[in-house]
C-alpha cells in the first residue's frame, strides 16, 4: 500500500535541490561568520547573499531580515519585541481568535504581564472583518498581529486593507505568514506590513530556520542576548547550513510558485470531484474562492464521523492527514479555529480533517484517498 | 591549511553531516503529527533524547533541545530570573563570562535585577570564598562558566555545586560550551542544576545545542507556542539537527581520550612562546588544554592574524561574537593584564590537532614577529 502524505501544512519534505545545495556548502563553508579570517569571511559572504534572497522575496530591504530558529521564535520576537519596545506608548494589542499558538500563547503571556489583548472574532468563513479591526483600535494600541493565511482552514485575511488602515494610524502590523509564504506573492511595501514571519520547513527547506522581516526604523527589543549577530536583534552564531538550505528553498519556490499553485488547485478539485463521484457526504470548512483561500489546504467536515477514529483509520490505510495544527495535534483538542468559525457546539469541531497538498502529490493519489475514505466510511457504518 | 580557531567554531564531522542528511530526507514528518510518519519522527526524536540522556547520565526529561549555546544561556538565565523573581532578584556571575551570559545579566540589571560580577585572579580563576560571601537572602541564580572561551581557565564547578547544594533556593547554571568533550562534568551531581552545551563547538552543526535542566528546576520559557520540549522550548523540533547533535556528542566524548595529547601540545606552546621576549602568556598553566591565549606586546592582533592567514594559519583574537569591536579583551583585563588585553591572541585546538600544526604555527609566528621587528627597526 502506497503511503500518501497530505500534511504539508505541518511540514514539508526537503526539496532535492535544497538537499543538493546544502550538500555543497557542507564541505566548503563551516566558518563562523563573525570570525575575521578567511573561513569567517566565506561564511559571511554566503550569509549576506542569503539575506538578500530573503529580502528580495518579499520586496524588503536587505537590513530588514532577522534570521531565527523558525516560525515560533520569529512570532515571539515580533510580539514580545514590539510590546516591550512600545510599552511606554500603550499596552493594547489586537489579534484574532484563530491565530497559531505561536501567536496566541505569547499574547496570553503578555496579558499575564499586564498587557490588554483584544482577540477579534471571525465570520463563519474564518475571515476577520476590517471594520472589527477598525473598531478595536484604541489610543493605546501598540501592535496588531493578524495571520496572513490560517494554517487549519487556509483562509486568507484581508492583509492589504488591514495594512492600509494601520499604516494610516501609525500602528505596527505583524503578520504570521508561515502558511502564506509558499503560495502567495508577498510585497511588504504594497501590503504595508511592518513585521512578517516566515519559516523554512513549510516551503521544502530544512527545519530550525526562519526569519522575521522588520521594517527599517521599527522599534524591537531583542529576546536573546549575547552577540552582535543579526544587528543584535537575535544573538547567537548563525545557523549557516540551514540558512543556505532555506535560501535554495526560496529560489526554487520563486521559480515554481505558479506551477505549484496550479498543481494544488488541480489536486484540490480532483479530491472534491472524487468525493462527489463516490457520493461521500462532506462539507467544506471555509470558502474556497480564490480571493480568500489558498489552494494547498482543504479542510472538510464529515458528518457523523469522529475525527480521532477517522484519522486513525486513514493513517492505517496509509493516508497522512491532520485535524489541525501539528503543534496541538499530539492530543486532539477541538480546534480553536473551527470553534471561532462555527461556535463551540458545532459538530464540525469533532469531525473535520485538514488535507494539505504538496508538489509530490498526484491526481491519481486523490482518487486513492477518496477510495480509502469511502472504504473507511462503509466499514465504520457497518460496525454501527 | 592550519585551522586553530576551534573555539569559534569547528568543522562538522562527516558522520554528523551524514546523519543530518539522512534524517532530513528520511524523517521529514513533524514529530507532533499523529499519523505514522509523524510517529516515526517522534520515535527517532525520543531515541535521540534517550541517547543524549545516557551520555550525560541525566534523565531524558532533563534535556531541553535548543538552537544553540546562546539560546541555552538565555533560557537558563532569563528562565530562572523570571520564574523566581518573587523569591529574589539577585544573580551572581563572573567578570569573564561569554557575552551570551554577560549581556543577559546586563539586560536583567536594566530590568531591576541586581547582579554581582565576581572577580578573578591573574590566572582567571574565581575564589569560592568570594562566591560564598556574595550569596544573599535574595540570590536566585549563580551562573559561572566552566571553561573560559578566551584563556581556558577552568572554574571549580564541583566545588561550587557542593557549596550551592546547601542553598536550595539558588539555581546553579554553568556555560559548558567550551568544556564539553574536553573536560567532562558530573552532570548528575546534586547542586549542578542547569548546563549549556552547544553543537557547533564539538564538530556538530550550527543551530544545535541543549540545556540540561534538572527535574526540580522550573524555567520561564523564552518563547510561547506549541507544547514541544514540555513547553519550555516550543517550535517544530529540528529533528535532523537533534539526531546529528546526539551523534556529535557521542563522537566528542570518544575524542576526549585525546585530551592529554593536546595538553602536551599546549605545554609546547607554553614553553616555546614564554621564551620569546615580546610574548606574554595570558592562559593559566593549568587551564584547559585546547585553548591558549597570549599577547605579542606592541603588535596589533589583527596584524598578526592577517600575516599568519597569508601563510594559511588561522587563529583569532577572542570570542567571535565580539571580535568585530576593537575593544580590549574583558577576560584578560579581568585578570589584571591591561597591556596584554589590547593585543590578546587565541589559539584553539581540536582534539585531533596534529603536532606538526603547532610546530609550524610557532615557527611562522616567530618568523612574522622577526620580520615586523626588522621593518620597524
Amino acid at each position: 500500500m502506497k503511503r500518501i502524505y497530505l500534511d504539508h501544512a505541518a511540514t514539508t519534505p526537503i526539496h532535492p535541490d535544497v538537499k543538493e545545495a546544502m550538500h555543497q556548502v557542507m564541505d566548503e563553508s563551516f566558518g563562523n561568520p563573525s570570525s575575521i579570517h578567511h573561513f569567517g569571511r566565506e561564511s559571511r559572504k554566503r550569509l549576506d547573499e542569503a539575506r538578500m534572497t530573503m529580502a528580495n522575496s518579499i520586496n524588503g530591504h536587505y537590513e530588514s531580515i532577522i534570521f531565527t530558529s523558525g516560525g515560533t521564535e520569529a512570532n515571539n520576537l515580533a510580539i514580545f519585541g514590539t510590546a516591550y519596545a512600545n510599552q511606554d506608548q500603550g499596552n493594547h494589542i489586537i489579534t484574532t481568535q484563530i491565530e497559531h499558538h505561536a501567536v496566541l500563547h505569547p499574547c496570553e503571556q503578555l496579558e499575564k504581564e499586564g498587557f490588554d489583548v483584544t482577540y477579534l472574532p471571525v465570520d463563519e468563513n474564518g475571515l476577520v472583518d476590517i471594520m472589527d479591526v477598525k473598531h478595536a483600535l484604541r489610543k493605546d494600541t501598540i501592535l496588531v498581529t493578524i495571520m496572513f493565511v490560517n494554517n487549519e482552514i487556509g483562509m486568507k485575511q484581508p492583509i492589504q486593507m488591514i495594512g492600509n488602515l494601520l499604516r494610516s494610524k501609525g500602528i505596527p502590523f505583524h503578520t504570521d505568514a508561515v502558511q502564506a509564504y509558499g503560495v502567495e506573492e508577498i510585497d511588504v511595501e504594497e501590503l504595508k506590513i511592518d513585521l512578517l514571519t516566515a519559516s523554512s520547513h513549510k516551503i521544502y527547506g530544512p527545519k530550525g530556520i526562519g526569519f522575521l522581516y522588520k521594517r527599517d526604523g521599527l522599534n524591537l527589543i531583542q529576546r536573546q542576548y549575547g552577540g552582535e549577530q543579526e544587528r543584535t536583534f537575535r544573538s547567537g552564531t548563525e545557523n549557516t547550513l540551514a540558512i543556505q538550505g532555506f535560501k535554495k528553498a526560496v529560489e526554487v519556490l520563486q521559480q515554481e510558485r505558479d506551477e505549484r499553485i496550479q498543481h494544488y488547485e488541480r489536486l484540490s478539485e480532483q479530491l472534491i470531484q472524487a468525493l462527489n463521484n463516490r457520493q461521500i457526504d462532506y462539507a467544506i470548512n471555509g470558502d474556497l474562492s480564490k480571493e480568500c483561500h489558498v489552494p494547498n489546504i482543504l479542510n472538510l467536515s464529515f458528518e457523523g464521523m469522529d475525527v480521532e477514529i477517522f484519522l486513525t483509520n486513514l493513517d492505517l490505510s496509509g493516508v497522512a492527514v491532520s485535524s489541525g495544527s501539528a503543534c496541538t495535534a499530539g492530543s486532539i483538542d477541538p480546534s480553536h479555529v473551527l470553534k471561532a468559525m462555527y461556535g463551540e457546539d458545532s459538530p464540525r469541531l469533532r469531525n473535520s480533517v485538514r488535507f494539505s497538498f504538496g508538489m509530490d502529490n498526484t491526481e491519481e493519489e486523490m482518487e486513492q484517498v477518496a477510495d480509502r475514505i469511502e472504504n473507511i466510511m462503509n466499514r465504520l457504518a457497518m460496525n454501527n | 591549511m592550519i585551522y586553530l580557531d576551534h573555539s569559534a567554531t569547528t568543522k562538522p564531522a562527516p558522520e554528523v553531516l551524514k546523519t543530518f542528511q539522512k534524517v532530513s530526507m528520511d524523517y521529514f514528518a513533524n514529530p507532533s503529527s499523529i499519523h505514522s510518519a509523524g510517529s516515526e519522527s517522534e520515535k527517532l526524536f525520543k531515541s535521540a533524547r534517550k541517547q543524549v540522556s545516557e551520555l550525560l547520565k541525566v534523565l531524558p526529561e532533563e534535556i531541553v533541545f535548543t538552537s544553540g549555546g546562546t539560546e541555552s544561556n538565555n533560557l537558563a538565565i532569563k528562565g530562572i530570573a523570571y520564574a523566581h523573581e518573587n523569591r529574589g532578584k539577585h544573580i551572581i556571575t563572573t567578570r569573564i563570562e561569554h557575552p551570551a551570559v554577560l549581556q543577559v545579566c546586563e539586560q536583567l540589571e536594566r530590568e531591576g535585577y541586581e547582579v554581582t560580577y565576581l572577580p578573578v585572579d591573574q590566572n582567571g580563576f574565581i575564589s569560592i570564598e568570594d562566591l560564598r560571601s556574595a550569596i544573599r537572602e535574595d540570590t536566585i541564580l549563580v551562573t559561572i562558566m566552566h571553561v573560559n572561551n578566551e584563556i581556558g581557565s577552568i572554574q571549580p564547578i564541583e566545588d561550587i555545586a557542593n557549596l550551592l547544594r546547601h542553598y536550595p533556593k539558588i539555581a546553579f547554571h554553568t556555560d559548558h560550551v567550551q568544556g564539553f568533550g574536553k573536560l567532562p562534568l558530573p552532570y548528575e551531581m546534586e547542586g549542578l542544576d542547569i548546563v549549556t552545551i552547544s553543537g557547533h563547538k564539538i564538530h556538530g552543526l550550527k543551530g544545535t545545542g541543549c540545556l540540561i535542566k534538572k527535574r526540580h528546576i522550573s524555567l520561564q520559557p523564552l518563547f510561547q507556542g506549541g507544547s514541544q520540549e514540555q513547553s519550555i522550548r516550543p517550535g517544530t523540533e529540528n529533528l535532523a539537527g537533534v539526531v546529528s547533535f546526539a551523534k556529535a556528542m557521542r563522537l566528542a566524548l570518544n575524542h576526549q581520550r585525546e585530551y592529554q595529547r593536546i595538553k602536551t601540545l599546549q605545554q609546547k606552546l607554553y614553553e616555546q612562546l614564554s621564551n620569546h621576549s615580546a610574548i606574554e602568556i595570558n592562559s593559566p598553566k593549568h587551564g584547559a588544554a585546547h585553548i591558549f591565549n597570549f599577547s605579542v606586546l606592541g603588535f596589533k592582533p589583527e596584524v598578526l592574524i592577517h600575516a599568519l592567514a597569508e601563510k594559511d594559519i588561522f587563529i583569532s583574537t577572542r570570542s567571535a561574537c565580539s571580535s568585530k569591536e576593537n575593544e580590549p579583551s574583558h577576560v584578560v583585563l579581568a585578570c589584571g593584564k591591561e597591556t596584554a588585553a589590547e593585543s590578546a591572541l587565541r589559539v584553539s585546538m581540536s582534539m585531533d590537532q596534529a603536532e606538526e600544526d603547532i610546530d609550524l604555527f610557532i615557527k611562522e609566528l616567530f618568523k612574522t614577529i622577526q620580520q615586523y621587528e626588522n621593518i620597524m627597526g
